[in-house]
């Protein structure tokens, strides 16, 4: 059992830090535990959980900003800006239900994994909406970078480097995300029975439409036969239990005011009728269908399955499956119009990864292993292994932020 | 009157410059060399003018290979270099130093692919920022940072200062739209940052590069994103009677949940200059003017006008006048991306570029006013309201020391504000040596040593545009 440690403001993370520096102990830094399976397995002394640092430090909607503690609920920052109509613009997923974890996501996690769901493709990544940030470092000392406003330019950007690090660079202490409103009208459309290659075609082609599209994604088949009409209730729940269980879908997104929506869900239905008939799902029901998108839902059972997140060139996103197939057994499902890839596969050996690696990198690419056993991610690079120069210089700014490695110490990387 | 101070050229690396000029001169073609006293003077300074220094010599290379055998060069020799795009830089990040040599990427301007379906472009990085979007607006893309310099400057000096633009409201700055790049350190080694694909995993270097002003390395090539132009865009101009009725309309045009695609501001002397300047049909009679654009199609257009001339009429609007025609739009868009330029016809000026809360537009404007005055000098203002973003322009006659210094305090006063109410020093034009010296406004010791550490993981040796960015004294 390790010890866990629980602070409750910012100076007790920093005397924590200061305590494990003179001992020389390792602190593993604990959100809401709900990604408590992602990154390498480490040993650590003890756990720094950031339940105690909870609350929202600042929200202004005219500014559309946002601050809270680290430890502050995800569901907590999505209720308040529910309230005022507005949301984060990177859509944060829920990996509950894909490591089979309890507890609540935390809005630093969120900052810190960079992890960000189906309206990337429209409002950027996490690491884009992320504008301030508080952190401890190594030595126990309260660093801030960025701010509470959208410009700013002002010396090193620390706040980049605190998203994807994954608590590698310090415990985060509180953040702050610019926000955007939330629209009136979220309409999702589907296409039917696409081979993988053409329906990566058609969201290009939405995609580079001027129409706006803010989620593009397709769960290809594994059944073909096709009772169920398209779009229904009973048709999503088919392809959320296991990837198109009656038949490819491909989903497309548009967001706006009802005139706007209207107005450019009848320009993409033309722009894609070579591509067969657009039809618009009920809103309740496309809700579910990029909520499951988002987290990685189809993929979630079996549970021993292997989970990967690759994220390569869109129009490579086919090719890329093409040549894993013929090595393994893939499940696979598409999100960012093909630039990325969520597959399962089994854990065995090294759960795929010398060939999904180097499919991967001919697409541009990379993998990420999210899913799998600790004996498995103990041994395979769990993120995708760096240049010797890159690498090098990953241990560099580890060593300047955490010079002792107390933080997090191997969870991306063996020896950082 | 030279009140920001540079390093002490390095005695020994003048003394040396025949040699170093012998050695430079056997990495690089002869015409990619400037060594001669005329010649150099064009390196001398950026848009920050007031200050200069010559350098030892200017590298133009052409391909990633000659940088980093330069770089390699003056890393073995010890001799600093400062990397230079267009040098329209306005806080001096491009100002050379005596003992440096100056790595321009002009040379290198070439668009190397362009990829529409996956909506990206391959750039060296001295292709300048319209060139990008030149190239592909005929198949309606563009690329969606648009300083008002894009004329002249280049992907890479946007990417060393995160530059911004009036489009930002809605598309991210720079580092919001470049996907990778391949970075030469110090040392001539070469890495790849990013690429094709989005969010690489590890450490976001790509972001830690964005804005680094020169310090991390020099970058050869970007990939860029492109995006698809909308159907139709459409300025409106609103004039108001008092700037706070101006910024509390962008708080409640915000607040109802409509981001434009820009909301530009300028005050009474900003908008007698510029209208003079671009006779854009500016509205004269009002003391404040929001430019507000739209996208999408007419319907749209209407559609989202429709609710921001309610909101505007609430807060008093004196004048709203829509754009007609394509020759409306452009006037309109001149008038504002030509302010620095308009004013600088008129009088000597220094731009600020701090970043406020915009909560605070109002209180902000009358202190800016008052500290401006109190020098005894004029303030023109300008700026993206819909992020804070300000750019007064203090007007003063660079010929009399004593009102440059002057204007050099009021500046100053200003930056200190903007950090007072919660905002930045600088929100796109970057630190450089401008605002060098302020830095210990904004961030504690802790802050700006943790910075240098991670700066000094690049180049150990400060030998990378080191009289930027970071406070002279107390470096690590
Ligand atoms: C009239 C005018 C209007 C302007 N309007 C705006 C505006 O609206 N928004 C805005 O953000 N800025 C604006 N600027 C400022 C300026 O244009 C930007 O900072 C621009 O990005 C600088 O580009 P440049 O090519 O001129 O770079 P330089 O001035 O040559 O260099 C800028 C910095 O980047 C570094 N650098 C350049 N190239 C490289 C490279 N290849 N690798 C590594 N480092 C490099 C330099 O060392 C320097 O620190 C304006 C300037 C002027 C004169």
């Amino acid at each position: 059992m390790t010890d866990i440690k629980r602070p409750n403001d910012e100076a007790e993370v920093s005397a924590l830090v200061r305590d494990a520096a003179a001992n020389g102990t390792s602190l593993r830094i604990q959100g809401g535990g709900t990604r408590a399976g992602l990154g390498r397995p480490t040993q650590d002394a003890a756990t720094l959980s950031t339940a105690g640092l909870s609350g929202i430090t600042l929200y202004e909607p005219a500014e559309m900003v946002i601050g809270a503690k680290a430890g502050t609920p995800l569901e907590t920052i999505e209720k308040a800006l529910a309230e005022k109509g507005q949301m984060l613009a990177f859509e944060p997923a829920d990996f509950r239900l894909l490591f089979g974890t309890q507890g609540t996501p935390t809005i630093g996690a969120v900052a810190a994994g960079n992890i960000s769901g189906p309206r990337r493709l429209w409002g950027g990544a996490a690491r884009d909406s992320l504008i301030g940030v508080r952190f401890v470092n190594g030595n126990g000392e309260i660093i801030k970078s960025g701010g509470r406003v959208m410009k700013n330019v002002t010396g090193l950007d620390l706040v980049k480097l605190q998203a994807g690090a994954w608590g590698t660079l310090g415990v985060l202490t509180e953040v702050i995300f610019k926000v955007v409103p939330k629209s009136d009208t979220v309409a999702t459309f589907v296409l039917s029975g696409l081979d993988d290659a053409t329906a990566v075609t058609a969201m290009a082609t939405a995609i580079t439409s001027p129409f706006e599209i803010t989620g593009a994604a397709h769960l290809p088949a594994t059944a073909k036969s096709s009772e169920v009409a398209p779009g229904s209730r009973e048709d999503f729940a088919a392809a959320r239990n296991g990837i198109g269980g009656e038949g490819a879908r491909t989903y497309l997104r548009i967001e706006g005011f009802p005139v706007s929506v209207d107005y450019r869900a009848g320009e993409l239905a033309k722009l894609l009728s070579r591509f067969g008939t657009l039809s618009r799902l009920e809103e309740s029901i496309g809700t579910s269908v990029w909520s499951a998108i988002r987290d990685a839902a189809p993929l979630a059972e079996p549970r021993d399955a292997a989970i990967w997140r690759l994220s390569v060139k869109p129009s490579e996103a086919p090719a890329t499956i093409e040549a894993i197939r013929p090595a393994m057994a893939v499940r696979a499902f598409y999100d960012w119009g093909g630039g990325l890839i969520w597959l399962a596969v089994s854990a065995e050996g090294d759960a795929g990864a010398t060939v999904i690696r180097a499919a991967a990198k001919a697409a541009k690419g990379y993998a990420t292993l999210m899913r799998a056993p600790d004996a498995v991610r103990a041994v395979v690079p769990v993120f995708e292994p760096e240049s010797a120069a890159v690498a090098a210089l990953t241990r560099r700014i580890k060593a300047s932020v955490d010079p002792a490695r107390l933080i997090n110490p191997g969870l991306m990387h063996a020896g950082v | 009157m030279s009140a920001i101070a540079f390093p002490v050229p390095d005695a020994g690396i003048l003394a040396r410059r025949a040699a170093l000029i012998e050695g430079l001169a056997a990495l690089l073609p002869p015409d990619c060399l400037v060594t001669a006293e005329d010649e150099r003077r064009a390196f001398e300074t950026d848009a920050f003018t007031a200050y200069r220094r010559m350098p030892l010599a200017v590298a133009l290379p052409r391909t990633t290979a000659e940088v980093s055998a330069v770089l390699a060069f003056c890393h073995q020799q010890g001799v600093p270099v400062v990397p230079r795009g267009a040098g329209t830089s306005l806080c001096g990040g491009a100002i050379p130093q005596e003992d440096a040599v100056v790595i321009g990427v002009s040379k290198m301007n070439r668009i190397l692919e362009i990829d529409y379906a996956n909506r990206i472009a391959r750039v060296e990085p001295g292709v300048t920022n319209l060139a990008i979007t030149n190239a592909v607006s005929a198949e309606g893309f563009f690329y969606a940072p648009d300083p008002s310099s894009q004329l002249a400057c280049t992907i890479g000096g946007n990417i060393g200062m995160n530059s911004g633009g009036a489009h930002c409201l809605k598309y991210g700055v720079t580092t919001n739209n470049i996907l990778g790049v391949t970075l030469v350190m110090m040392d001539g080694t070469i890495i790849e940052i990013g690429g094709e694909a989005m969010d690489a995993p590890g450490y976001d270097l790509l972001g830690l590069v964005c804005g680094s002003e020169g310090q991390l390395g020099i970058m050869t090539e970007a990939t860029i994103r492109i995006l698809r132009s909308a159907e139709g865009a459409r300025p409106v101009l609103f004039g108001f009677e008092t700037s706070e009725q101006a910024g509390e309309a962008v708080a409640a045009i915000i607040g109802a949940g409509i981001v434009p695609v820009a909301m530009e501001f300028m005050d009474k002397p900003a908008i007698e200059i510029c209208e003079a300047f671009a006779h854009a049909g500016y509205p004269m009679d009002v003391d404040a003017l929001l430019i507000i654009e739209v996208e999408g199609s007419d319907a749209e257009m209407d559609a989202t006008l429709k609710l921001i001339v309610e909101i505007a009429k609430r807060h008093g609007v004196k004048t709203v006048k829509e754009s007609k025609s394509a020759m409306e739009t452009a006037a309109i868009w001149k008038g504002r991306k030509s302010a620095f330029g308009a004013t600088g016809r008129i009088a000597d000026y220094i731009c600020m570029d701090g970043t406020i809360p915009t909560g605070q537009l109002p209180f902000v404007l009358r202190r800016i006013d008052e500290i401006v005055k109190g020098y005894g000098l004029r303030v023109a203002n300008v700026f993206h309201a819909g992020d804070g973003n300000l750019h007064p322009l203090i007007l003063y006659n660079c010929n009399d020391p004593i009102e440059a210094q002057k204007a050099e305090d009021a500046g100053n006063d200003i930056l200190k504000l903007c950090v007072e109410v919660g905002g930045c020093l600088t929100g796109e034009h970057g630190v450089g040596i401008e605002k060098r010296d302020l830095m210990h406004h904004q961030f504690n010791d802790a802050d700006l040593h943790q910075q240098m550490r991670i700066r000094a993981t690049f180049d150990a040796g400060w030998l990378m545009n080191p009289a930027k960015v970071f406070p002279l004294e107390g470096r690590i």
